[in-house]
């Protein structure tokens, strides 16, 4: 199915860049754990954790496995209940419900379609329970693989199908019955990368133009951020960010946030001074002063780490003209050629390592940059975050 | 590289062969034998399988035997499924171990204790022994036949399935009987149809527990043979074996046509995949 979107047409960026809700304080929760615990015997999976997840919203739970992740969605479907408090969806307690009467469809990771139906029948199966009329049902069905392109295999057993098309079964099927809420668990883990990476432009367009509610599980951390409106990470059943994707990666608010997400260098220091909203550290790491603009987390002698992605880090054979940019030298170590980039671990004297990615612009010839060469690496006060926790 | 069997391997799987199915051959042989004595050739014929129709004894233990048989494997058939069901999907519950235990003795059980067992059981409360008892004492021993295959079935089953059909709608009662039941029905059969083999040829268990009236096959012939074997029972084992062949064929080759066609359909959808 390579090259086939779902949608054509205009672009849906407006209706995507508009979309805050989580900002307005007028905004009603369409989904809202409050103080959820969940323990299975001494396991703790979800720990006294509260979250908003708003209508029309693409919501991304990331995290490791056993984050209690998969649990927290597996409570909004109704196959777990929380040891306490409430799950709440379009302000109705969820709590003791069963999960045939709730409004929310589920798509599951291994897609679980019924073997013995074929492609319609199992479309169908979620309407046929709820006493739709037989004509009604038809013109559902018709209409839902119309939407995933697969009106040619109403009539395939699920045996009969690639890996792409069960999941588009899989989709269909989940969507049939306009849940108010679609939950997707790790849904595209079993396909290769590159259907991976086209569906997942296909769910957003999907999610906007039906204007329905999706939260998804994943442990993938590009693909959160691809999909998502806003990302939850969560570790050992809490959650340690909840933040839109460009916020998550630059301004996360832990070590293990900016860890999980993307590469980044941490280096350890003390802060010593914070004036003019811009935070000085004495770096350990670096053996130099740091300065990074911030916006009063860090306290004067705090314990602070100097947290940044290798992207923002520049590397010259020159020190910087302006004496007033953060610098530091170091020895070219190692150089990994990844073909659109290349990453260059510059050793310190400290013996610290910090990597540096570089784009690769023109085809490799030569590198003007290579091994043991001496080199300066630059970055600017907003190019980093310094982190206290 | 020398290719093909060798001559060690020949006369393994001949002498293998001859040990297993030899005696079967020679009754079967021996069934078409115009001779009343049974050791002696004496020409082709077909004249015991005509008496066979004429014997009203055998034919109403055949009869009491299949009546036994289909009630039995079918109720041994829903037990057993409903233990399976039961010691897979509880989890562990208190004495959950020495219930699975407690499921499958009978299949260790020496026989006659089973019988015997039964027969004290059927004394003590007084019920009267004959078609009924019978059918008891094969369910009970049958059963764990059942339980054992639906079980094995159950812990590959993928309980997604389940979950989706709750998740779109389908209350529990409903999913098992759309979902779990069309999934494991091969299983199943195969479970009714080891409980329905099993209670056809029970010996021990059916002499403890029957009483005037229901004598089944295996016990008629297992009198007859004891005043001396003739070629009318070689006959009826003959016609046995032939059933159970058949059946055993069958289920092959649908199961291998399953299978070719499986196949077949994946070559499919890769290609268009």
């Amino acid at each position: 199915m390579a090259g086939k979107s779902l949608t054509a047409g205009k672009s849906l960026g407006p209706v995507r860049r508009a979309f805050a809700p989580w900002n307005d304080p007028a905004a009603k929760p369409f989904i809202q754990f409050q103080n959820v615990t969940k323990t299975f015997g001494d396991f703790t999976a979800v720990d006294d954790l509260s979250l908003n997840i708003y209508e029309r919203e693409f919501f991304a739970l990331l995290g490791p496995s056993g984050c209690g992740k998969t649990t927290l969605m597996r409570m909004i479907a109704g196959f777990e209940e929380p040891t306490s408090g409430h799950v709440m969806l379009d302000g109705q307690d969820l709590v003791g419900v069963p999960p045939y009467r709730r409004p929310t469809n589920m798509m599951f990771q291994s897609y679980a379609l019924f073997p013995h139906m074929n492609v319609w029948d199992n479309i169908a199966f979620g309407l046929k329970q709820d006493g739709m009329a037989k004509a009604d049902i038809a013109t559902r069905v018709d209409e839902m693989l119309a939407l995933v392109k697969l009106e040619k295999f109403a009539r395939r057993k699920p045996h009969q199908l690639s890996g792409g098309q069960k999941q588009r079964v899989a989709l269909a099927r989940s969507l049939a019955k306009k849940p108010k809420v679609l939950l997707l668990d790790e849904p595209l883990g079993a396909l290769d990368k590159k259907l991976r990476e086209e569906t997942q432009f296909e769910l957003i367009d999907l999610q906007v133009r039906l204007g329905m509610t999706f939260v998804i599980v994943t442990h993938d951390q590009e693909e959160a951020m691809t999909v998502a409106d806003r990302i939850a990470l969560m570790d050992q059943g809490k959650i340690v960010q909840i933040a839109t994707p460009g916020e998550i990666y630059e301004q996360p608010n832990s070590r293990y946030v900016a860890d999980f997400i993307g590469d980044i260098n941490i280096l350890e220091g003390k802060v010593t001074s914070t004036e003019g909203g811009v935070a000085t550290l004495d770096c350990i790491g670096t053996g130099a002063k740091v300065q990074v603009t911030q916006d009063g987390g860090a306290k004067l002698g705090d314990e602070a780490w100097f947290a940044i992605r290798p992207e923002k880090v520049s590397i010259s054979l020159t020190p910087p003209e302006d004496p007033s940019v953060n610098a530091v030298s170091g020895e070219v170590w190692d150089i990994g050629y990844l073909g659109d980039v290349s990453i260059y671990h510059i050793r310190l004297a400290t013996g610290a390592t910090v990597k540096s990615t570089i784009t690769n612009t023109t085809r490799l010839v030569s590198r003007p940059i290579t091994w043991e060469d001496k080199v300066w690496l630059t970055w600017s006060r907003d190019g980093g975050v310094v982190l206290t926790r | 590289m020398r290719r093909g069997p060798s001559w060690f391997n020949i006369t393994a799987i001949t002498l293998g062969f001859a040990f297993l199915y030899l005696p079967i051959v020679l009754l079967v042989i021996y069934s078409f034998n115009a001779s009343k004595l049974v050791t002696v050739w004496g020409g082709f014929s077909t004249k015991w399988y005509v008496s066979l129709l004429s014997n009203q004894g055998l034919l109403d233990a055949a009869w009491v035997t299949i009546r036994v048989a289909l009630l039995s494997a079918t109720l041994a058939t829903v037990l057993g499924t409903l233990a399976a069901i039961a010691l897979v999907r509880f989890g562990r519950f208190p004495g959950g171990t020495l219930f699975s235990g407690m499921v499958y003795a009978p299949l260790v059980m020496p026989e006659v204790i089973t019988g015997l067992a039964m027969l004290l059981l059927f004394v003590a409360i007084g019920f009267a022994r004959g078609f009924w008892t019978l059918t008891l004492a094969h369910i009970t021993f049958s059963m764990c036949f059942v339980a054992v295959v639906v079980q094995s079935r159950l812990i590959t089953f993928d309980r997604s399935l389940e979950e989706a059909a709750l998740d779109l709608g389908c209350p529990p009662f409903k999913t098992f009987f759309t979902i779990t039941l069309p999934l494991i029905l091969p299983a199943v059969v195969a479970g009714w149809m080891l409980a329905f083999t099993l209670s056809l040829d029970d010996l021990v268990i059916s002499s403890f527990t029957t009483g005037p009236g229901a004598t089944t096959l295996p016990m008629k012939i297992y009198s007859q043979v004891r005043l001396g074997v003739t070629p009318e029972i070689n006959a009826i084992c003959s016609i046995l074996i032939g059933i159970v062949a058949t059946g055993v064929i069958i289920a092959s080759i649908v199961t291998k046509r399953r299978e070719v066609e499986r196949q077949r359909a994946e070559r499919l959808a890769l290609q268009i995949g």
